[in-house]
């Protein structure tokens, strides 16, 4: 596999895709807590040279598998997040239009005399012919990261980010360079990975992506942890937090997200209320630590209003869950 | 295994998980590399090759589970010599029966109590009997049937009253045994049909079902079965979620490609004429905006949920629309329809207004005097009910105001074109204030005509 042997290269942590298991102990080093079926999913699209599309909410990881990914093998991320009216010229490459222009006019009387000696219109059509290309060459063009990351030789992480903010036709051009690691740019030619990139893709279902390119990639979808997971993961991304205080507040949270809530809290807020708690000096969740704080886990009014009178309660179903 | 795979494709496709043949060809190779070992790791791999959306993935765990389900077989053993009391006569053997009871396999394995080579057999006999084709539930005792007899069921059955006719008790020992074993296969027979049915059988009914009832005209004599409504409601949601995928996003995109030629020139003022900066002519498109009008009273009943669970789909997934329901008063339902999950919503909102005496004047003026600010020109009104106003004004110069002040209006009518100016029906009089009206009385022509609808008439 040229990845392997490109991410060999690179950095030490390699040996990380010889097996799922090697992987999740890998993401693990760098900070990421992996299911296994995310490793899996994630050793499936190394070895098959497949882009991996990650579906989940908002907060569960998606973004940050990628990241941790890219330092697991070394590599450098390209990220590209897409939006509504994303297109070719912001995605792929742009020629530097105002460079050429600055040229042609700073060229102009170079070029005026180049042409001076010209015995007639036709000869001085074949010269300028002879000129014409270098505006349309490597140094006035403006490459944007899917050429970026075409052109890393050594391979890079390349994650397009929100792709179904982006438009259908987006997505259709996507294709070709999804499948064959490639772009076409009329005035060069083909540009081809020399090794293809890993490509992330992360969609937050704003609306159904279409079938080609869903089959063009593999799936994974992130559900919200299990508590046991989410603990570890707490405990993974802030250090030196209580073991008692993760058991309480990750329970407070699975209990949220049995309610009916606009927006349930994810994983990302979990760790940041963790962060927020250690800051307060907390060691233990108390129900006007968890009033005060409220508004780091739920971000709608509504919710908190809903959440606030049942406070209590809530602490008391966290601490008695396993 | 090859086999297997091609199987456990099917059975997913069955399942209404959407597999390409590209996909199973990436399944393949997946497979290649990590093999059957690991059963947690196969179906995380697999997952990640063949189910590609939230709903795919739990469809796809089911089938996986349903599918790679191996129950060991339970074969009694023979019994322990009682204690202490006279030992038991030996069994008799199969060859002291016959030649040929001695050559059936099912039988020695039956003797042996071998799950493992019962279950290969039964693989054979179902590739055989084509068990996989299962399409109904009604095919399956005849195919448990089959089954069996490809098992070589019948033979059993020939040696166990062959061994009944034996000489002393080791005859009937053996049949005993053979025939506990025989009840073990049928079972285990059943069961694999059944499971059978479940992967290959199950969903495509489901699916079969969902079509009958997408054609099914919502105002039929007695309605909907309660038994299909839940259904309904599914499809219902799942119809306006693909229409709003469609259409939602279509809007404010800039128009490319043309140049602005007037603001490129001043802007090259700055720079001595030399056009440093290249304006492009945008247009901003507007954002679609809906009222949808319901009809809640007597005289559409039967499709009064529908035409509701149809609005709140749309109202959940349209950023802009205003929902209206009247039979003889009209009111705004936006709010009712944002707070209740669907059923309570519709419940709520029929309780409220519903099945009265209809009155489209009535109703009209309602919303002339109350919401008439709604509209304007990016409006698009359309209207759901039958038109029967009971004999009463139906208010024409409301409508043409309706009419003047929108961007279009639309009717659709759950009755054939044919009743539409039978009795108290006022459709063809508001016939020229609608910039369209239809018939609407299925899902399938529902969804139609709202596609034409946002194709047409909203700007995107």
């Amino acid at each position: 596999m040229t990845i392997l042997a490109q991410a060999a290269n690179a950095s030490p942590s390699a040996d990380s895709f010889a097996s799922v298991d090697a992987l999740v102990q890998g993401l693990a080093g760098v900070g990421y807590i992996a299911s296994r079926r995310i490793a899996t999913a994630l050793y499936m699209s190394v070895h098959l040279q497949k882009p991996i599309l990650v579906e989940g909410v908002a907060g569960v990881g998606k973004t940050e598998l990628a990241l941790s990914t890219a330092t697991l093998l070394g590599l450098p991320l390209i990220r590209m997040q897409c939006y509504e009216g994303l297109d070719e010229s912001k995605a792929l490459y742009e020629w530097k239009y105002g460079k050429q222009l600055l040229y042609t006019q700073i060229l102009k009387d170079r070029m005026g005399a180049e042409l001076a000696d010209a015995a007639g219109m036709d000869e001085a059509m074949e010269r300028l012919h002879g000129m014409g290309d270098m505006f349309f060459s490597e140094p006035f063009l403006e490459p944007r990261p899917l050429m970026k990351a075409l052109r890393e030789d050594d391979g890079c992480v390349l994650l397009i980010d929100e792709i179904d903010k982006s438009d259908e036709a987006f997505e259709a051009f996507l294709l070709e360079v999804l499948s064959a690691y490639q772009a076409s740019v009329p005035e060069l030619g083909v540009i081809k990975a020399k090794t293809p990139p890993i490509v992330f893709l992360t969609s937050n279902n704003v609306r159904d992506l279409g079938d080609a390119l869903k089959r063009r990639c593999l799936h994974l979808h992130i559900p919200l942890p299990e508590a046991s997971l989410e603990r570890r993961i707490v405990a993974s991304r802030v250090p030196n937090i209580e073991e008692r205080l993760t058991h309480q507040l990750v329970g407070f949270v699975q209990a949220l997200r049995e309610m009916d809530l606009r927006k349930s809290p994810s994983i990302s807020e979990t760790v940041d209320w963790a962060r927020a708690l250690i800051l307060m000096h907390a060691d233990s969740l108390d129900a006007a630590m968890v009033r005060d704080t409220l508004n780091v886990i739920l971000k709608y009014e509504q919710d908190i209003q809903m959440v606030e009178p049942q406070v209590s309660e809530l602490l008391r179903t966290a601490q008695t869950t396993p | 295994m090859q086999h297997q795979m091609e199987d456990f494709i099917r059975a997913l496709r069955a399942a209404d998980v959407k597999v390409s043949p590209a996909e199973s060809i990436d399944a393949h190779e997946a497979v290649a590399r990590i093999g059957y070992g690991d059963r947690e790791l196969l179906k995380d791999a697999l997952c990640a090759t063949l189910a590609k959306s939230e709903d795919e993935v739990r469809r796809f765990d089911r089938a996986f589970d349903n599918f790679f389900a191996r129950d060991p077989f339970d074969f009694a053993t023979p019994p322990p010599p009682p204690e202490g009391g006279e030992a038991a006569p030996p069994e008799a053997k199969l060859e002291d029966v016959s030649e040929e009871a001695a050559g059936s396999e099912l039988a020695q394995i039956i003797l042996a109590g071998d799950s493992t080579a019962l279950s290969q057999a039964m693989e054979r006999a179902a590739q055989a009997a084509q068990v996989s084709e299962i399409r109904l539930s009604t095919q399956k005792s005849r195919l448990t049937r089959r089954l069996l007899d490809e098992m070589g069921v019948a033979e059993i059955e020939k040696i166990i009253s062959q061994a009944r006719r034996l000489e002393g008790e080791g005859g009937n020992a053996l049949a005993d045994r053979l025939e506990a074993g025989r009840k073990v296969v049928a079972a285990e027979a059943q069961r694999y049909v059944q499971r059978q049915h479940d992967l290959y059988a199950a969903e495509s009914g489901r699916q079969l079902r969902e079509e009958l009832l997408a054609r099914k005209a919502l105002n039929a004599e007695g309605g909907i079965d309660p038994v299909d409504l839940q259904m309904m409601q599914a499809l219902v949601r799942k119809m306006a979620k693909r229409l709003a995928d469609r259409y939602s996003r279509r809007r404010n995109r800039a128009r490319k490609g043309h140049l602005d030629v007037r603001r490129t020139l001043r802007q090259s003022m700055a720079y001595g004429g030399v056009p440093f900066n290249v304006v492009w002519k945008t247009e901003r498109v507007d954002k679609p905006k809906i009222i949808a009008i319901c009809d809640v009273s007597k005289s559409v009943a039967a499709a009064a949920q529908f035409l509701l669970t149809f609005l709140y789909s749309l109202n959940e997934v349209v950023d802009r629309m205003d929902a209206y329901a009247f039979s003889g008063r009209m009111i705004p339902v936006n709010q009712i329809l944002d707070e209740h999950g669907v059923d309570k919503a519709i419940l709520e909102v029929l309780k409220l207004i519903g099945f009265q005496q209809t009155d489209y004047g009535r109703a009209l003026q309602d919303f002339a005097e109350n919401h008439l600010d709604k509209l304007d020109r990016h409006t698009t009104v359309i209207f759901l009910g039958d038109a029967r106003s009971n004999y009463a004004d139906p208010r024409l110069d409301i409508m043409r105001t309706i009419h003047e002040r929108s961007r279009s209006v639309i009717w659709l009518n759950p009755e054939p074109e044919s009743y539409w100016n039978q009795g108290d029906s006022v459709m063809n009089r508001y016939l020229p204030f609608c910039h369209l009206a239809k018939t609407c009385n299925t899902l399938d022509q529902l969804e139609r005509i709202i596609e034409d609808v946002l194709r047409q008439y909203v700007p995107h």
